[in-house]
C-alpha cells in the first residue's frame, strides 16, 4: 500500500457536475488494496457513476461484509455513511437500514465469497424481500483476504496459484440472481469502465434491488494462466450482449442508433436505460431467453455481460409493506412509538 | 500517433519545465534536492557548473525558470527556484578546489573584450583547456553592467566580486582601464580568436522640447554608472522616470536612496504591458513609488536654464477582443513638477571602434551578423555574445552565449567545423528503494510561496549599499524545497508489462493517464481523462499495449511526479527514473 496521502492538488480544468462538484469530491481514503487489484477499479468507476448523476455523497449508505472487496466503501465518497458489518451479513444490515431511512442511496459492496459462500443466504432474501439497492459483487472467484482460498465462483477445473484444480462446479450469482426474481441483473468488468459506469448510474437509479456481477481480477491469487478469472482470461472470453447507457430524465438521447437493436425503457424517474444489443437474438427483458443464452454461452467458456435482465419493478421493499412513505429515521418519536397504550390496544385484538 | 520516442533526450528535458525554461539548462529540481539534503556546497557546484555565477543569479537573475514551474499551471505561485539558489550560494563552503585549475598552456590566446557576464563565462570555459585569456575591461573594476548598473541593494558587491574572482584568479590577462579603441588594431595583434563581450553600452535618448536646455535629464544607464562609481551621490526631491522597464525600477529605487522623496514612474501603457519584471515593480511599489499609467512625454518645460517639470499627453486606449491595445487617443495635456528626469527606455548596441574595413557585416539596426548557436560573426574567429549579440537581453543569456562561444572558439582553434555542435545526453537512473519507496521526497508540501523578508522600509534608505533582500531562513528554506514537484524523476513506461487494470489512471491525483484507443494528436487530446488543452506540454503515447492494442496517454502537463502511479502498478510498467541532461561545454572534452 501507498504510505502518503493522495495529493490534494488537482487539475485546474476538472469539469463539475451539476451541483459543482468535481470527482475528486467522490474519493475516499487512499486504498490498502493490492496494487492492481480490479476491485480499486470499480471503486474508481463508482466515483465516477455518483458524480455523473451528481449524488450528494452525504445521501448515500455504503454497506459492507468483510473482503477485500467489502474493504472497498472506504476508499470511495468519503462523505457518505457507511458500515463494515460482519462476515456475509451486509444483507441483513441493509435491510435494517433501507427500513429505517428509505430516503438514502444504498450501495452493498460484497465478495463471491461474502456473498456466494458464507452470505449465500442472506443474499437470496435480500433479492426477495426487493430491498431498494444497489448491490455488487466484486467478483475474483477467490478468498482474497484470505490468501486466495477457492471461492464459490471459482471454474470447475480452473487452478489455484500454486496449480490445484477445482473440483466443484460454480455458482453463478447472476443466474442465481434472476431465477429469484431480481429485477435488475447485469455483469461486468473492472477492466472496462466504459461500459460499467453507465450501468453503474442504471442500477444506482432503478426501483428495487439492482445487482452486479462485477468481473474483478485478484492480482496477488488469481491472475496467473489456469486462472478464469484473471485480467487476460476475462478480456479474451468477455461477450458483450447488452451494452446499457443511461440517461438521466433531463437529458436527450443524442446518438440515433437503429431502434431494431435498441431499446429504451423508462425508469420510474423519468430517466432511461437504453439497451444496445450487441447480439441481436437477445432479449434482456425476457427471463427465459436470459437464462437459456447465458447457460449456452457460459458452455463455450464465454462469460457474457452487459445488462441482462430488466423490468420495472414497483415492490420493492417499502411499497409491499406498506410503510411510511416519511423515512422511519425523521418521524417524530410519539409517531414512530405510539406507546405501551396502543401496543395494549392492538394486543387486545387478539385476545 | 505515433509511439513517442523517449529516447530523445530533448524528451524527458522538456518535462522539467524549470531546467527547459532556464536559457542555460540549469538542473533546477537537482540542485532544490541537494539543498533540501543540506549539501549546499553541491548545490552551489551544480548551478556553478551551468550557470558560473550562483549568488549573483540567485539575487537578480531575470529567473525564466519560474514562469515556467509547473506548479504555476496548478493554479499556484511557482517555486521560488532563484531564492533557492541563493540558499545555497550563501551557505556554500568554499569551492575553489572543485573548480578545474588553468590547463597547461596549449599556445592559443584569445582575446575578450569587456570584462562582463558573457565574456567572464568564456574565460570560465576555456582556462581549463589551458587557452590564455586576454581581457580588455574600459572601466577599473570587472563585472559589466552587473557592476555598473544593478544597483548594490540588490547585488551587494562583495558577492559580485567573490564570484568574478573564481573566473579571474583561475589565470585571466585581465586588462582594466584598457579600453579597445580599435578592432583592426586588436586583429593585427594576432589572437587566436576574438570574443566581444561589450554589451549594449549606450542608453536610448528622448528627443523632445527643451532636451537640452537643462544639466537635469539623465540617461538611465549612465547615471546609474555615475551612481555605482560614486561620481554621483544626489538627486532632487522630485524625480520623474520616463518608461517603465527593469531600468527604470532601478533608477526610481536609486534615486530614492540619493535623496528622491517623490518619484514617479511615467508609463505611456496600461499596466499589462509593463516591460518589468513582477517582483521588480512589486519591490518598487513597496516603496512607495508611483506608478502612473497612459501618459506619454510631450515636453521638458525648462525656465531659465532650470527643469520644472514635464509635459504629458495623457492617453486612453480600447483593447480589443484578442487583448491588443487600439491606437491611443489624447485625453488632455498633463503638467507634472519635477527636480530630474531620468529617461529609462531601453538600449542600443554600439561598436563605434569596429572600423568598416574590418568587414564586418551589420543588420538594418547596426547590429553585427551573428550566428544563433555558434556566435560567429561574418569574421572568421570573431564571435559575438550576451548583449552585444543580439542587444540587451540579461545575465543569464550572457552566460549561455558564453557556453555557446567557447565551444565555437574551441572548435575553431583546433580546426573543427563550428556549426557541428556536441549532442545533448541523456541519463536515466531508477528511484525505486523498497515496494513503495523512493530516492526523492515524493510528497510534495501544498504550501503557498514562502515570502521574500526585506529589511525594513526606514533602515534601507540610509545607505545604498544596505541589501535589502534578506534571504530565506531556515525554516522558510526547508518548507521550499519540498514545494518542488521533481520533475526530473520521470514516470518512465514500459507497455509489455501492462495488464491494464486502470490502476495507474484510477489512482492519479491530476487525471494525466488515460488507455485508450490511439488515434490523432488532437482527437486523443480530446478522449483523455481531464482537459489536454496545453498543447505546449507533451502527450507522451505508448505502443500497442498486450491485452487490447489500446495506448496508454499520458498529457506531461499537469503531472506532479507523486509516483503513485508507480506505486499502484503490480507489474512495474511505470517506474520514477531520475533523469539527468546532460547539457555539453567547451572544458569537457
Ligand atoms: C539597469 C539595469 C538593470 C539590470 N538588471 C538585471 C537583472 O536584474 N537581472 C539580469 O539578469 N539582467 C539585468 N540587466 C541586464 C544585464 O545586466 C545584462 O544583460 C548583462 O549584464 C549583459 O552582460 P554582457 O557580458 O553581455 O555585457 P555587459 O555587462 O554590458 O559588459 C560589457 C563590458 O564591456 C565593457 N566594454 C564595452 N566596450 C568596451 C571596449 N570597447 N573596450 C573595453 N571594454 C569595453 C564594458 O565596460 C562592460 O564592462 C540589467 C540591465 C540594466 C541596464
Ligand atoms: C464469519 C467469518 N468466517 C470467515 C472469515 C474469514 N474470511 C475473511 S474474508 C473471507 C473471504 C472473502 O472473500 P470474498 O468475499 O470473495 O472477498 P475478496 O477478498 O476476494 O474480495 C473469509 C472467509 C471471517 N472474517 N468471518
Ligand atoms: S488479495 Fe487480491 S482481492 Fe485482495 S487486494 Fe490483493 S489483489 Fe485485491
Ligand atoms: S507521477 Fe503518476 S500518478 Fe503522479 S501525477 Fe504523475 S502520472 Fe499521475
Ligand atoms: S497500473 Fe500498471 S499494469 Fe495497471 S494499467 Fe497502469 S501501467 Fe498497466
Ligand atoms: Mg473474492
Amino acid at each position: 500500500m501507498s504510505f502518503l496521502k493522495k495529493p490534494s492538488i488537482s487539475h485546474p480544468g476538472l469539469p463539475k457536475n451539476d451541483i459543482g462538484l468535481t470527482i475528486r469530491d467522490y474519493e475516499g481514503a487512499m486504498s490498502t488494496l493490492c496494487a492492481g487489484c480490479g476491485h480499486d477499479s470499480i471503486s474508481s468507476a463508482i466515483m465516477q457513476a455518483y458524480y455523473e448523476l451528481s449524488v450528494e455523497p452525504h445521501r448515500v449508505a455504503k454497506v459492507s461484509g468483510i473482503g477485500c472487496s467489502s474493504k472497498t466503501p472506504t476508499y470511495f465518497l468519503g462523505g457518505a455513511h457507511g458500515f463494515n458489518s460482519v462476515h456475509g451479513r451486509m444483507p441483513s444490515i441493509a435491510t435494517g437500514a433501507n427500513a429505517a431511512n428509505r430516503e438514502l442511496n444504498y450501495i452493498g459492496v460484497s465478495g463471491d465469497g461474502d456473498s456466494l459462500s458464507i452470505g449465500l443466504g442472506q443474499f437470496g432474501h435480500a433479492i426477495r424481500r426487493n430491498i431498494n439497492m444497489m448491490y455488487l459483487i466484486e467478483n475474483n472467484g477467490v478468498y482474497g483476504l484470505t490468501k486466495g482460498q477457492f471461492s464459490a465462483s471459482a471454474d470447475r477445473g480452473s487452478t489455484a496459484k500454486k496449480g490445484d484444480a477445482n473440483p466443484y462446479s460454480p455458482i453463478d450469482p447472476v443466474m442465481l440472481a434472476i431465477s429469484l426474481g431480481c429485477t435488475f441483473v447485469g455483469r461486468g468488468f473492472s477492466g472496462d469502465k466504459e461500459h460499467l459506469v453507465p450501468m453503474l448510474k442504471a442500477a444506482i437509479r432503478h426501483n428495487g434491488f439492482a445487482f452486479l456481477d462485477i468481473i474483478s481480477p485478484c492480482v496477488t491469487f488469481n491472475d496467473h494462466e489456469g486462472s478464469t478469472k484473471s485480467y487476460a482470461h476475462t478480456r479474451a472470453n468477455l461477450r458483450e450482449t447488452v451494452h446499457a447507457d443511461f440517461t438521466a430524465h433531463h437529458e436527450e438521447i443524442v446518438a440515433q442508433i437503429d431502434p431494431g437493436e435498441y431499446k429504451k425503457i423508462t425508469m420510474h424517474d423519468g430517466s432511461r436505460v437504453g439497451f444496445q444489443r450487441v447480439d441481436e437474438s437477445y432479449d434482456p427483458t425476457s427471463r427465459i431467453s436470459a437464462l437459456s443464452y447465458i447457460e449456452e454461452h457460459r458452455e463455450k467458456g464465454e462469460v457474457v455481460t452487459g445488462l441482462l435482465y430488466f423490468e420495472e419493478s414497483s415492490s420493492e421493499m417499502h411499497s409491499v409493506l406498506g410503510s411510511s412513505q416519511q423515512a422511519m429515521a425523521t418521524l417524530p418519536y410519539k409517531k414512530l412509538n405510539p406507546g405501551a397504550e396502543t401496543l395494549a390496544r392492538i394486543q387486545s385484538r387478539w385476545r | 500517433m505515433k509511439p513517442t520516442d523517449t529516447a530523445r533526450p530533448d524528451h524527458f528535458h522538456q518535462v522539467v519545465d524549470c531546467q527547459w525554461g532556464c536559457p542555460a539548462h540549469t538542473d533546477v529540481p537537482h540542485y532544490i534536492r541537494q539543498i533540501a539534503q543540506g549539501d549546499y556546497t553541491g548545490a552551489y557546484l551544480e548551478n556553478r557548473k551551468s550557470n558560473v555565477f550562483p549568488g549573483i543569479l540567485g539575487r537578480v537573475c531575470d529567473r525564466p525558470c519560474e514562469p515556467a514551474c509547473r506548479r504555476g499551471r496548478l493554479d499556484e505561485e511557482p517555486v521560488a527556484i532563484c531564492r533557492l539558489k541563493r540558499v545555497a550560494a550563501d551557505l556554500s563552503d568554499d569551492i575553489r578546489e572543485f573548480l578545474p585549475p588553468k590547463g597547461p598552456s596549449n599556445g592559443k590566446r584569445i582575446a575578450c573584450i569587456g570584462a562582463g557576464a558573457a565574456s567572464l563565462t568564456v574565460a570560465n570555459d576555456l582556462l581549463p583547456l589551458g587557452y590564455d585569456i586576454v581581457m580588455f575591461e574600459q572601466h577599473d573594476k570587472p563585472g559589466g553592467l552587473m557592476r555598473t548598473n544593478i544597483p548594490s541593494f540588490r547585488l551587494p558587491a562583495d558577492v559580485l566580486d567573490d564570484e568574478i574572482a573564481l573566473v579571474v584568479e583561475r589565470g585571466v590577462d585581465l586588462r582594466l582601464n584598457t579600453k579597445v579603441e580599435s578592432m583592426q588594431a586588436l586583429i593585427d595583434e594576432g589572437f587566436d580568436a576574438i570574443f566581444v563581450g561589450t554589451g549594449a553600452p549606450r542608453g536610448k535618448n528622448v528627443e523632445l522640447p527643451g532636451r537640452y536646455d537643462t544639466d537635469r535629464i539623465h540617461i538611465g544607464i549612465d547615471w546609474l554608472e555615475e551612481v555605482a562609481f560614486e561620481h554621483t551621490k544626489s538627486i532632487g526631491e522630485n524625480v520623474l522616470i520616463i518608461g517603465v522597464g527593469n531600468t527604470a525600477m532601478d533608477c526610481c529605487r536609486t534615486s530614492l536612496r540619493l535623496g528622491g522623496k517623490n518619484v514617479k514612474v511615467m508609463a505611456r501603457k496600461p499596466r499589462n504591458w509593463f516591460k518589468a519584471s513582477v517582483w521588480e515593480l512589486e519591490d518598487a511599489e513597496e516603496e512607495n513609488v508611483d506608478i502612473i499609467i497612459n501618459h506619454a512625454p510631450k515636453e521638458f518645460v525648462v525656465e531659465g536654464g532650470q527643469l520644472k517639470g514635464m509635459l504629458f499627453d495623457k492617453l486612453h486606449y480600447d483593447i480589443d477582443d484578442n487583448g491588443r491595445l487600439s491606437d491611443p487617443t489624447v485625453i488632455e495635456e498633463v503638467f507634472i513638477a519635477c527636480d530630474d528626469v531620468i529617461l529609462a527606455i531601453g538600449q542600443d548596441n554600439a561598436f563605434p571602434w569596429i572600423e568598416k574595413e574590418t568587414g564586418l557585416e551589420l543588420t538594418q539596426w547596426d547590429t553585427p551578423v551573428v550566428h544563433e548557436t555558434n556566435h560567429s560573426s561574418s569574421i572568421d574567429g570573431i564571435f559575438f555574445g550576451g548583449d552585444a549579440a543580439y542587444g540587451p537581453k540579461n545575465i543569464i543569456w550572457a552566460v549561455e552565449h558564453g557556453h555557446r562561444a567557447a565551444i565555437s572558439i574551441h572548435k575553431y582553434c583546433e580546426g573543427e567545423d563550428i556549426s557541428d555542435r556536441p549532442p545533448r545526453g541523456l541519463n536515466l537512473l531508477s528511484t525505486k528503494m523498497g515496494i513503495h519507496e523512493w530516492s526523492y521526497s515524493n510528497d510534495f508540501d501544498d504550501v503557498p510561496r514562502h515570502k521574500m523578508n526585506h529589511v525594513d522600509l526606514v533602515r534601507r534608505f540610509k545607505d545604498i549599499k544596505i541589501e535589502v533582500e534578506l534571504g530565506f531562513n531556515a525554516e522558510q528554506t526547508a518548507r521550499e524545497v519540498e514545494r518542488c514537484l521533481n520533475c526530473d524523476i520521470q514516470t518512465v513506461f514500459t507497455e509489455k508489462l501492462c495488464i491494464e487494470c486502470d490502476a495507474c489512471m484510477d489512482i492519479c491525483p491530476t487525471h494525466c493517464l488515460t488507455i485508450t484507443e490511439n488515434g490523432e494528436e488532437d482527437d486523443l487530446r480530446g478522449r483523455l481523462r481531464a482537459p489536454a488543452n496545453n498543447k505546449n506540454q507533451i502527450l507522451t503515447v505508448s505502443d500497442a499495449l498486450p491485452q487490447t492494442g489500446k495506448v496508454m496517454v499520458k498529457d506531461e502537463d499537469l503531472c506532479v511526479h507523486c509516483g503513485l502511479c508507480a506505486e499502484r502498478c503490480p507489474t512495474g510498467a511505470w517506474d520514477m527514473r531520475k533523469s539527468r541532461i546532460s547539457i555539453p561545454y567547451a572544458f569537457q572534452k
